[in-house]
């Protein structure tokens, strides 16, 4: 088998404010196999959304690696880190970030248009479809609800099959109902399209569907356990 | 600058064009209300392009028609001498003669009388064109001997009509027509000397035309088709100079005539060019604010895998459609205004113009707004560069470095200024003059971007917590985020600026016209009086109890020589740095014993004794003439008097005020110096009413119809009718200063709503009432159009300061009326412009707005 997806090492973020110098994140340090699940848990501010920017080329570490598929992050222009992105990587937020003057389906397009892929249209309306939205494709963000602009946004990120997907809080502004039907989809699309998931909660329940679980506290891993999924796949083998 | 360049490559990807159209959904009525902008400056700038173009041609058509011959020769005396009369009946061709002079019109029927401009006419001048009348047959009468033609106006301001008859001079005549248009000469020129013509043959032997008459006499040539006049003219120019003469063939003033509408236009591009500057500010600020509501869909498109090429070409792509839509939006609004054009012109122009489209013209109006859009749309585009991905998912997150830093900034200014440099330079031909402007634009842009910051940083300083709440608010919108103090402030501040300046220098010049010097100064000229006539013009002043201010003699003369040198000597030589016109003009000089009011002894000693009866007379010289003839104290110079040769010298050196009504003149001789020689006198007197001024002009012309009177009121009511056509077309142009200030104020209020709107709604939520939004509002739009037109009237006052004591020498006065009306008319309409943007803020909802514009 080939080496890990996504590589994290020593990482470290360090902001400046004036002269105070603000340590976020610390020497953090994992891996993560093609295909597998993981979530970063931890309070507010322990530098959650820190790590899932810098794993995903979002921004860069002070100190520290990230390889995604074996490539360093950075040491490439934000040009070079951007066609990675678009190539292999797949993003779900927390507040949906549909752009409001896209409709659902030319959202989803967006990843394979600026790939120059003709069949953007048909795989966006293939996807949408999978998440349940086939009626409304046409419908602008502002037409839509919560639960539908998030799968929209699921939708959008599985559309170029990415081979990881970071997810940030995705269901933080849900309803519990609708969160339930959101992690349906996500989940069901990353086993069908064997695309690695990292995901960004508070939600301990939902941390629990993941095969591994980091523990985040003050930017500082504390702990790296094995989620009910990967318990139950080992009790399932 | 390498994202530059492959965003400049994108632009090719038609996905770039589909995702700006998608982008631009939500937005297009704002971008183009940004695009319109540009519309009025585009649009000044082709009408100008046009209207020139078309001026081009027709001069370059009626080159003939405009002088009304090949060639005309002229002498600033009323008749010709022998030799003069020989050389040119020896030119052959086919001949016109006129005599140009003033004199009083009497109109018999109702006694009224004016100094007009008398041309006598004999030939069949024009050859090119016509002298238009109504009737038609008028012209014909004229040559025949049996009438005079009219101007117009004159005709409408003595009621008089075709049949009446009039008196010029000694002669008597009926009134075969009215002028309506002479060939080559402008409508205005009519209104400034009222034009009559008159027969020659019935002037020639009276006593219109005597020996130093003020008077021009010309001769019009057609030449046969083969000869080209000008090389004609020049193949004869040493006879030409010997006899003093002068000529003018078509092409010379095709070429004087073209230069003249050529500065014209590019005076009026000059001001043009200013709205399309403001403009370029409005786009500027549209597409800021545009570009701050799209921060996050860029970070979403990077978090996509969208390069910053890509993404800033999205962005630039509807930065050029907008700035496209507004240049042929323009460029379609010029060619309807090149219609307005020929009329707003006309006062102006020796030919009638007719609107015409040249592609040429509307091709670089679109190009010039399109260019200036795009640069002033780039600023604000520049920062997408340096937009995170990192933004969609922290949305607190800014990484935005100081404009101030990034170098593309600075490149763009640079651009900017360059540009205006070279535009300024090209336009005004004068390189010093185009620096100036430029410099003087940029300088106001920045001025007003300065005031800007400083109201903003006073604002934050004196707001106190004791205020009221409604005001501490309207204060604070001035320097919160997103304020929009700095874009209200530059384009009032401009728009005010530029208007205001206009007019005050209009109303400093009319004033510097009309101010009175001192109760002594005379406002009535009474002039070719001949010797034997002066004591009978006199005893009409004291009949009608009138002063007499001034009375002196005038001699006409020529120079014969130099400091030994004779004056074509002095032609002659290669090195003569004199110039033509001072060594060949007729002098009128007078003879007296003391300086007048106007005058200011700068050197030498007034009129000393001669000590011999036969050295040169001792005389004085105003200081510019004695400095173009390369004069100085004791340099020696003879006079010829009528073919008498009169030695001078210079004994003292005068500075004279040439503003003032008085008779002013280069040369003074001591009394008795100039006895026996023919002169002419002139009269200064002060009438107090205009019935006083006409009777006195009756009493005068009936006695004596030679004599002629200038009523100096009048005068000035002719200046300033002529002013105000001048200063209408400058504010013709200027109002597309205005225009675009007005359409910049509404793009700006439009993108400050959706910048105040979500304030408001909060305050609106939290239980503040309309009434005091209301006054929230009203407190900052009143504020910064108080401040801004105050700024601007503070810069007119400057450059009108500046203008004055630089370019027209004028004392600038002061106008607090028209300042006053200024901050009135701004502050009023920023109110109404900002209220009238923010109602539906104030009249729905605060949900139903926020669904509307969510």
């Amino acid at each position: 088998m080939a080496g890990p997806i996504l590589e994290v090492r020593n990482l470290t973020r360090v902001y400046s404010t004036g002269s105070e110098k603000l340590t976020v994140l610390k020497d953090v340090s994992f891996d993560l196999e093609a295909g597998a699940t993981c979530s970063i848990v931890g309070p507010s501010g322990s530098g959650k959304t820190t790590l899932l920017g810098l794993c995903a080329g979002l921004d860069l570490p002070t100190s520290g690696v990230v390889r995604i598929m074996g490539k360093e992050l950075g040491g490439m222009s934000e040009d070079e880190r951007a066609r990675i992105r678009n190539a292999v990587v797949g993003f779900v937020f927390q507040n949906f970030q549909l752009m409001p003057t896209l409709t659902a389906l030319e959202n989803v397009m967006v990843p394979l248009e600026l790939q120059g892929d003709r069949r953007a249209a048909a795989r966006g309306r293939e996807l949408l479809a999978q998440v349940g939205l086939s009626d409304r494709m046409g419908h602008y963000p502002a037409q839509l609800s919560g639960g539908e602009q998030q799968r929209v946004a699921i939708a959008r990120a599985f559309v170029n099959q990415p081979k990881i997907l970071f997810a940030d809080e995705p269901t933080g502004n849900l309803d519990a109902e609708t969160a339930e039907s959101v992690v349906e989809a996500l989940f069901n699309l990353n086993a069908s399209f064997g695309t690695a998931l990292v995901l960004v909660t508070h939600n301990l329940e939902l941390a629990q569907r993941t095969q591994r679980i980091l523990r985040l506290a003050r930017g500082i891993l504390i702990a790296a356990e094995e989620g009910r999924a990967a318990r139950q796949g080992a009790a399932g083998s | 600058m390498n994202a530059l360049l492959r965003a400049a490559g994108l632009l090719l990807r038609p996905w770039t064009w589909i995702m700006a159209w998608r982008d631009s959904r939500r937005s297009r009525r704002r971008l183009l209300l940004y695009g319109a902008s540009i519309v009025l400056g585009v649009a000044a700038l082709t009408a100008i392009a046009l209207a020139g173009r078309q001026m081009e041609d027709t001069v370059r058509e009626q080159s003939r028609s405009l002088l009304g011959a090949d060639l005309v020769v002229s002498t600033r005396d009323s008749r010709l001498t022998e030799q003069q009369e020989a050389f040119l009946n020896s030119l052959g061709g086919e001949q016109a003669r006129e005599v140009q002079f003033a004199s009083m019109v009497y109109f018999l029927k109702n006694d009224g009388t004016r100094l007009v401009q008398v041309r006598a006419l004999e030939g069949d001048f024009p050859f090119y064109g016509e002298l238009e009348t109504a009737p038609a047959d008028a012209v014909a009468k004229l040559r025949s001997g049996e009438g005079a033609l009219v101007e117009g106006h004159l005709m409408e301001l003595y009621e008089a009509r075709v049949g009446d008859l009039i008196k010029v001079g000694d002669i008597t005549l009926p009134i075969a027509g009215v002028l309506t248009r002479v060939p080559g000469e402008t409508m205005s020129f009519g209104t400034l000397a009222p034009r009559v013509y008159v027969p020659l043959k019935k002037v020639l032997g009276t006593r219109l035309l005597q020996e130093g008459s003020l008077a021009r006499y010309k001769v019009y040539f057609k030449l046969p088709a083969r000869v080209d006049a000008e090389e004609f003219a020049d193949a004869r120019r040493s006879e030409f100079r010997a006899l003093q003469l002068r000529y003018d063939s078509a092409e010379e003033r095709q070429r004087e005539l073209g230069q003249a509408l050529d500065n014209m236009m590019r005076f009026l591009n000059l001001i043009g060019f200013v709205a399309l500057l403001l403009g370029g500010v409005g786009v500027a600020s549209g597409v800021h604010v545009h570009m701050k509501q799209k921060l996050g869909t860029i970070a979403i498109l990077r978090c996509l895998g969208c390069s910053v090429g890509q993404s800033f070409a999205i962005y630039f792509a509807q930065a050029m459609a907008l700035g496209l839509m507004g240049a042929v939006a323009g460029a379609a609004l010029g060619v309807a205004v090149q219609f307005a054009l020929p009329s707003v012109l006309a006062d102006f122009l020796p030919f009638p113009l007719e609107a015409a489209v040249s592609w040429s013209g509307i091709w670089r109006g679109i190009w010039i707004g399109f260019l200036i859009c795009l640069l002033f749309a780039i600023l604000p585009l520049l920062p997408i560069r340096r937009i995170s991905p990192l933004a969609a998912i922290r949305t607190a997150f800014s990484r935005e470095a100081s404009p101030a830093r990034d170098p593309l900034v600075w490149l763009v200014y640079a651009v900017i200024l360059g540009g205006l440099l070279v535009f300024g330079i090209l336009q005004s031909r004068e390189w010093r003059h185009g620096v100036g402007y430029a410099l003087g634009i940029a300088g106001a842009f920045f001025l007003l971007a300065l005031v800007a910051w400083v109201v903003s940083r006073v604002a934050r300083w004196i707001v106190s917590a004791r205020w009221p709440f409604v005001l501490r608010q309207g204060l604070s919108n001035l320097y919160r985020p997103n304020n929009r103090t700095l874009l209200l402030m530059v384009s009032l501040g401009m728009g005010t600026f530029l208007v205001l300046t206009l007019y005050l220098v209009q109303l400093n010049l009319l004033g510097e016209l009309l101010r009175p010097k001192d109760e002594f100064e005379g406002n009535a000229v009474l002039f070719d009086i001949q010797t034997d006539q002066r004591e009978g013009v006199l005893a009409v002043l004291q009949s009608n109890q009138l002063p007499v201010i001034d009375d002196v003699p005038m001699i006409s003369m020529r120079l014969h020589s130099l400091k030994g040198r004779t004056v074509e000597e002095i032609r002659n030589d290669p090195h003569n740095r004199i110039r033509g016109w001072a060594l060949g003009r007729e002098y009128r000089s007078t003879s007296r014993p003391a300086l007048s009011r106007t005058e200011k002894l700068v050197a030498g000693e007034w009129h000393p004794p001669a000590r011999n009866p036969d050295d040169p007379i001792p005389i004085s010289a105003e200081v510019g003439i004695a400095e173009t003839l390369h004069l100085g104290i004791g340099d020696e110079l003879v006079f010829d008097v009528q073919g008498v040769p009169v030695p001078a010298r210079i004994a003292s050196l005068r500075e004279v005020d040439w503003r003032r009504l008085s008779p002013n003149f280069f040369f003074v001789f001591p009394p008795g110096s100039l006895e026996g020689a023919p002169a002419m006198h002139m009269v200064v007197t002060r009438v107090e009413s205009s019935e006083q001024s006409a009777r006195l002009q009756r009493d005068v012309v009936r006695l004596f119809p030679n004599v002629s009177a200038a009523d100096l009121t009048l005068v000035l009511q002719t200046i300033e009718s002529v002013l105000d056509k001048v200063s209408f077309v400058v504010r013709f142009m200027a109002l597309f200063t205005v225009g675009t200030g007005l359409l910049v104020l509404g793009g700006t209020i439009v993108s400050g709503r959706y910048q105040r709107l979500q304030e408001s709604i909060l305050l609106r939520t939290l239980g503040a009432t309309r009434r005091q939004v209301l006054q929230i509002l009203t407190a900052e739009y009143l504020l910064l159009g108080v401040l801004a037109a105050t700024t601007g009237i503070v810069f007119a006052l400057g450059a009108n300061w500046a203008l004055a004591k630089f370019v027209f020498d004028v004392k600038p006065g002061f106008y607090p009326a028209p300042l006053m009306v200024a901050v009135g008319a701004v502050a009023a309409l920023t109110l109404v412009f900002g209220l009238f943007g923010n109602r539906s803020i104030l009249k729905r909802p605060p949900l139903e707005v926020l669904r509307a514009e969510g």
